[in-house]
């Protein structure tokens, strides 16, 4: 039997479909436009489009942007495309402000949901409508949603705003000034006189514009590292307003999540809508609240991402309390093979605020050797509080 | 050309794509859009536009990219030089004025930079913009331009439309992250390792001299050896100097000689920490487990 999903009969045709796929698609987090969709059907017409395979590479190639997205893409594809029977109804009733922060339309007040028992943003606890069998959207990531943590309940707006203006002053405090060399800039201190000789051959010779240079900005990057798993779930709402604040101050600035695993949220987290990614990111931290693996995820951290993101000019800060279920010289080792890129390595624990605090968590006490700074953050106060030991790093 | 025939005709060139890329680039070439290729160092993405340039037929316009490489070295240039000889000459024959101007602002005074060259030819060539996240964001913006109208301004002359659309190439190390903007204007594939069989296929187009069974034990060993914990992970490129290093040394089984095995491996690895973790040892135990 064919795999391929059978639309229904007062399905609109092809162009509707591609539509649809990309509203899917959209619906779970990736970045498309109406040209996208456009590029899609175009595409399409390239390749034997009645072949699943040809069309799969086709809308991949179009469709996907980064890694990422290309290691989402083909379970997107199944569930739209390779479903084997009808598209179903909606498989978790989900209430119209979960689907559409962005947009807002009167049909989102119709229908079902808008009596649903459930929470703002998270799912009610009926069967609602999934045994249903007409046509409607597929969510891709059925199981996980109903079991995932949305982290919005956490995280309140008015926070996010307080943590952007902190992270904001803490990438300040991390600028470096130190450069020999100067770049072109229009209020420039010194004058730039190779370049005012050459424009002035334009003139015959005589410098009518007087161009200036400028020691450059040379930032330093923050690579932020958050553990989300259970012992730190009373920290969280803390440290992911401060994450949301520094992705939308700083634009080189570089997010993870982890507990058992390392996500990558840097690309949810640049969403304008500071909800609206937060959103996104809960579909990305399936697992939030439970096991920890410090270890291993900086482990993976070290031999993944670092080795394109982290470099001399980067200070990797790691929010965790170190209680670790793996060997304490994972710890030891990772962090080792990361500041061998000659990277900073900040740690923030959240216990060491506690009047007598000692490190003997085994994987804190692994860690400490590696780290530049240890410090406390309990709150938003705490990490703004960080900002003069910062800028003496 | 469908992308099936595009992709016999890569191999015919010694290129062995992989049928994401070969629709990727038909798609590119047909849609004419820019493509974006993204993946490890070594795998085979610069090579893909000089094959695909040999395939067409057609000139390879290559802009290497780096911190601070502006629109003056990568689009167009006023040959200042040429123009101050021009003006003097013009002076000592008495002419002046306007018709002077008009000459040293023309086509022959300009300096065509790769990307102004490349929308300037009769045939449209193939333009590689060679690891375009080691440019600075405004170069990044810059390009945009360049990328969805393909026309140049050049204040003194006017727009330079192009004659023909280039076939454009991207490729990415993934040092930094790109912006949506340039994202959203190209199609995109991630290329990554070849798998055994496409990666014997490569050496057998390449060094078609090799025996076999040494072909396998070459291709098993370095894809045992990608899975080993190193700092600078072996490419394709590698692979093939491996390959050439044990033709020349006359080595027809890996396992034969441990010393041998060991000093060819200078061209796998390639930092003192890397080398320092494959001891002869472990070179023996991957060279057993390839064999």
């Amino acid at each position: 039997m064919s795999r391929v999903t059978k639309f229904a009969g007062r399905d609109p045709g092809p162009s509707a479909r591609v539509a649809g796929f990309i509203r899917h698609l959209r619906d779970n987090g990736l970045r498309l436009g109406v040209a996208e969709a456009d590029l899609a059907m175009a595409a399409l017409c390239e390749v034997d489009a009645a072949r699943p395979d040809e069309s799969r590479r086709a809308l991949r190639a179009v469709c996907t942007g980064c890694k990422e997205e290309t290691e989402r893409f083909d379970d997107l594809f199944d569930s739209y495309w390779m479903d084997m029977g009808r598209v179903r109804q909606k498989v978790v009733p989900t209430p119209s402000s979960t689907i559409s922060d962005d947009v807002h339309s009167s049909r989102d007040a119709k229908g079902e949901d808008a009596g649903a028992s459930g929470m703002s943003t998270a799912p009610d606890d009926q069967g609602g409508e999934a045994d249903s069998d007409g046509t409607g959207k597929l969510i891709a990531t059925q199981q996980r949603n109903l079991n995932r943590r949305d982290l919005r309940d956490l995280v309140r707006p008015e926070e996010i705003a307080e943590a952007e203006d902190v992270a904001r002053r803490i990438g300040a405090a991390l600028r470096d000034t130190r450069s020999r060399r100067r770049i072109a800039a229009r209020k420039g201190d010194r004058l730039h006189f190779r370049k005012i000789i050459r424009h002035s051959l334009a003139t015959g010779g005589e410098p009518l514009r007087l161009l200036r240079k400028k020691r450059p900005d040379r930032t330093r990057k923050i690579v932020a590292l958050c553990d989300v798993s259970g012992s730190m779930s009373v920290y969280a709402q803390v440290f992911l307003a401060f994450l949301a604040g520094l992705m939308r101050a700083d634009t080189t600035a570089d997010a993870y999540l982890f507990h058992t695993r390392l996500v990558r949220i840097t690309e949810a987290l640049r969403d304008k809508d500071a909800m609206r990614a937060i959103r996104r990111m809960s579909l990305m931290a399936d697992g939030f609240g439970g096991g920890s693996k410090i270890g291993p995820s900086l482990m993976r951290f070290a031999d993944t991402y670092a080795k394109r993101f982290v470099d001399g000019r980067s200070v990797v800060l790691i929010l965790s309390d170190g209680y670790d279920t793996e060997a304490p010289q994972v710890i030891a080792v990772a962090l080792e093979k990361l500041r061998k890129r000659g990277c900073k390595v900040i740690w923030l624990n959240p216990l060491k605020g506690w009047a007598d605090y000692a490190p003997v968590a085994e994987g804190m006490a692994a860690a400490l050797p590696y780290l530049d700074v240890f410090k406390a953050a309990n709150t938003l106060g705490d990490l703004a509080a960080l900002e003069q030991e910062l800028a003496q790093l | 050309m469908t992308w099936n025939d595009l992709k016999s005709a890569l191999a015919g060139e010694g290129y062995v794509a992989s049928d994401d890329l070969a629709v990727a680039l038909q798609l590119a070439m047909s849609l004419g859009r820019p493509l974006l290729l993204e993946g490890a160092a070594g795998v085979g993405k610069t090579e893909i536009a000089r094959t695909l340039s040999a395939v067409k037929n057609t000139r390879l316009i290559r802009l290497q990219c780096y911190e601070g490489l502006d629109a003056a070295q990568a689009i167009y240039e006023w040959n200042y030089q040429r123009q101050l000889l021009s003006i003097r000459a013009a002076a000592e024959g008495g002419e002046t004025g306007k018709a002077v101007e008009d000459r040293i602002f023309s086509r022959d005074f300009l300096l065509e930079r790769p990307l102004l060259a490349a929308i300037t030819q009769d045939k449209p060539p193939v333009l590689l913009i060679d690891e375009i996240d080691r440019a600075d964001e405004e170069f990044e913006a810059y390009l945009l331009e360049i990328l969805s109208d393909y026309q140049v301004s050049i204040p003194e002359l006017g727009t330079i439309r192009a004659t023909t659309r280039p076939i454009v190439i991207l490729t990415s190390n993934g040092t930094r992250d790109l912006s949506d903007a340039l994202r959203r204007r190209c199609l995109y594939t991630y290329v990554e390792y070849p798998d055994r069989t496409t990666e014997l296929a490569i050496l057998k187009a390449r060094c078609p001299d090799v025996e076999a069974r040494l072909a396998g034990q070459i291709v098993g060993f370095v894809q045992k050896l990608r899975e080993e914990e190193l700092e600078k992970t072996p490419g394709v490129a590698e692979m093939l100097d491996f390959a050439a290093a044990l033709m020349g040394l006359g080595i027809a089984d890996l396992t034969d000689d441990p010393a041998v095995l060991q000093s060819t491996l200078t061209t796998l690895l390639k930092t003192q920490s890397d080398q320092a973790q494959i001891t002869p040892v472990v070179a023996g135990r991957i060279a057993g487990k390839a064999a």
